[in-house]
């Protein structure tokens, strides 16, 4: 079970709930769906409404010990099970060990003519027949709002409806009802009219030609729960929300400390390093060495023995490795030796919070004692995009529960200008934040890099000549002659003109 | 009947009427069925009574869902007919009238 970064209030033990398994989910409902209750999920069309549920129901039967029955008005049983399987279910391997029955409910209306009174006594009659013979706990039905288009009369429809929900409440069947959006009431059919206890909403919009995808709990009976939308993915394993809002700021505050891969650069942060389970931020004009402080730090944590993840943005896996290896640092080993993983991607590719979901997603599954991401400020389209800094809350928020120690790097537009205006906003998320920049003197561009801020540590207030060759990363002692600082071919000038020791400060 | 058959000719209809047993709609539509097959397909009619709750495999596979529901199987196409059966007007126009065979 992931650390509930936001903890909402148990039930007085009134209502049991009955958890779904899908990560994010029962955090934001406290624990799951209502036990013997129907929840109903609602959506427009390719929203994902099928896939919770029958995750729901899958996850039960072949995790949680609670068989299911599946009604499904829409689609077949093969359909069905050939889109479970592209999450990772196998619908016929838990038929077969009698944990699931499917059951497709499929009429035509052109086929239906109404001669007298009818019920639905046939459907409750096939259902409680594929209950009792595996002692299901859970049932879907996807979706009942096929029978008004097949069935000729709808007073009786509703009538049957209402009985069919009382029905599975005094069998203490858990239910996921799925309908489709309505225009004018929350479902085109009204469905919510008898599904009054729990009411599921899931988003699909397409923003800036990115598709994002959200879910709000709109109504939870007897139960406090998250009210926000939530972003979420549809993943390989299924689905994956995102439930962090939380502004509560209650982690831990560890007194361990990390290197940062550079001895120097330790020295300058208090002698020790970063905290454990802090952010670093490390931003700077293009060519200053960014992701190289970021390499470093990975391989530093990996020769310890921790596990790094790092998301490169810009850069192919292969090109990172090659690039890296050329200032001496070896991600190539620790990569075979299962300690690091690198995911590349064009930041286009998802929308921000899909992003987020996809990177939550990943730390789940890699558990990683150190996040990298590089860069940070490309992951929106737009310049003055606001949700960065909310997006970049949850996420540290969620990392730092996990005393997981991340390091963001930032690119500055202008070569000039160190820092970017978005930067300066993300900075108070950020517990150490690193700049480093190019000075030009006398013809010649030398990197630099300073420590803008370090919470809760003594830190060097120097601006360090920083040099990256095949040695790796070093920083250059401050070198000075009288009151100036001098840097690169000057440097090297100074020294030989003077000979002996220079003056050191560190 | 129009439908241009030479006489002697004439399909039999195969049925199938899933009821729910015990319930007065049930009997309702047993004796309905009945009296109306007697009445119009005199000696050209097969029917199968079934209980739903006995038999339970058939009738999913038949997609049975509502009860009383009488099924013509032939001659096609399929047809199905949800109720007592008390319409016998409608019945008889689209039991009898609307058959392609």
């Amino acid at each position: 079970m992931t650390n509930s970064n936001e903890r909402l209030p148990e039930g007085t033990g009134a209502l049991p709930k009955a958890p779904t398994g899908i990560p994010g989910l029962d955090e934001i409902t406290g624990g799951g769906l209502p036990r013997g209750r129907p929840t109903l999920v609602c959506g427009g069309a390719g929203c994902g409404k099928t896939l919770l549920a029958a995750e729901f129901l899958l996850r039960g039967a072949r995790d949680l010990g609670e068989p299911g029955v599946i009604l499904s008005f829409e689609e077949g049983a093969d359909e069905l099970a050939d889109n479970l399987r592209s999450m990772g279910f196998d619908l016929r391997g838990l038929e077969a060990e009698g944990k699931v029955v499917v059951d497709s409910v499929r009429l035509a209306r052109a086929e239906v003519e109404s001669v007298g009174e009818w019920d639905l006594e046939g459907l409750f009659i096939r259902l409680g027949h594929a209950v009792d013979r595996i002692g299901a706990k859970r049932v879907m039905l996807d979706t009942p709002e096929a029978l008004f288009a097949a069935l000729p009369d709808e007073v009786t429809l509703r009538a049957e409806l209402a009985r069919l929900f009382q029905w599975l409440r005094d069998r203490g069947l858990t239910t996921v009802i799925t309908a489709e959006r309505g225009t004018q009431s929350l479902t085109r059919h009204g469905l919510e009219e008898y599904v009054a206890d729990c009411v599921v909403l899931l988003d699909h919009r397409i923003v800036d030609q990115v598709s994002t995808r959200r879910l709000r709990v709109v109504k939870y009976r007897g139960s406090a729960h998250g009210t926000n939308e939530y972003p979420f993915l549809i993943t390989p394993r299924g689905l994956s929300v995102m439930p962090i809002t939380s502004l509560r700021l209650d982690h831990e505050a560890p007194a361990e400390r990390v290197s940062m891969g550079v001895p120097d650069l330790d020295g300058m942060l208090g002698g020790r390093g970063v905290f454990r389970g802090s952010s670093v931020l490390v931003s700077g004009s293009p060519g200053t060495g960014k992701s190289s402080i970021a390499a470093s730090f990975v391989a530093a944590a990996c020769a310890r023995g921790e596990r790094a993840l790092m998301f490169s943005y810009e850069e192919s896996r292969a090109q990172l490795v090659r690039n890296m290896a050329s200032v001496g640092i070896d991600l190539a080993r620790w990569i075979e030796a299962g300690l690091l993983e690198i995911v590349a991607a064009r930041p286009t590719v998802f929308g921000l919070e899909q992003h987020l979901v996809s990177i939550h997603d990943r730390v789940l599954e890699f558990s990683p004692d150190v996040v990298v991401i590089d860069p940070i400020n490309n992951l929106t389209l737009g310049e003055h995009d606001t949700s960065l800094k909310p997006t970049l809350m949850r996420l540290f928020d969620f990392l730092k529960q996990r005393r997981v120690t991340g390091l963001y790097t930032s690119l500055a537009s202008d070569h000039r200008s160190a820092t970017n205006e978005q930067d300066v906003q993300v900075s108070s998320l950020m517990d150490t934040w690193l700049l480093l920049g190019n000075r030009e003197l006398n013809g010649e561009r030398t990197r630099t890099l300073q420590i803008i801020k370090s919470r809760g540590m003594k830190h060097s207030n120097q601006v360090r000549e920083f040099v990256l060759d095949d040695h790796g990363l070093t920083l250059v002692d401050v070198y000075m002659a009288g009151n100036d600082v001098l840097t690169g071919a000057a440097r090297v000038a100074q020294q030989s003109r003077e000979g002996a020791v220079p003056e050191r400060r560190t | 009947m129009t439908t241009g058959r030479e006489r002697g000719d004439e399909p039999t209809y195969r049925l199938r009427l899933y009821v729910n047993a015990g319930t007065p709609t049930s009997a309702h539509a047993i004796v309905a069925t009945r009296r109306f097959l007697e009445l119009h397909l005199q000696g050209r009619h097969e029917l199968e009574i079934l209980n739903i709750a006995d038999h339970v495999a058939q009738a999913t596979a038949d997609q049975v869902i509502a009860s009383p529901t009488l099924i013509r199987l032939g001659p096609l196409p399929i047809r199905r007919f949800i109720g007592t059966m008390a319409d016998e007007e409608r019945l008889r126009r689209t039991l009898l009238l609307e058959a392609v065979e």
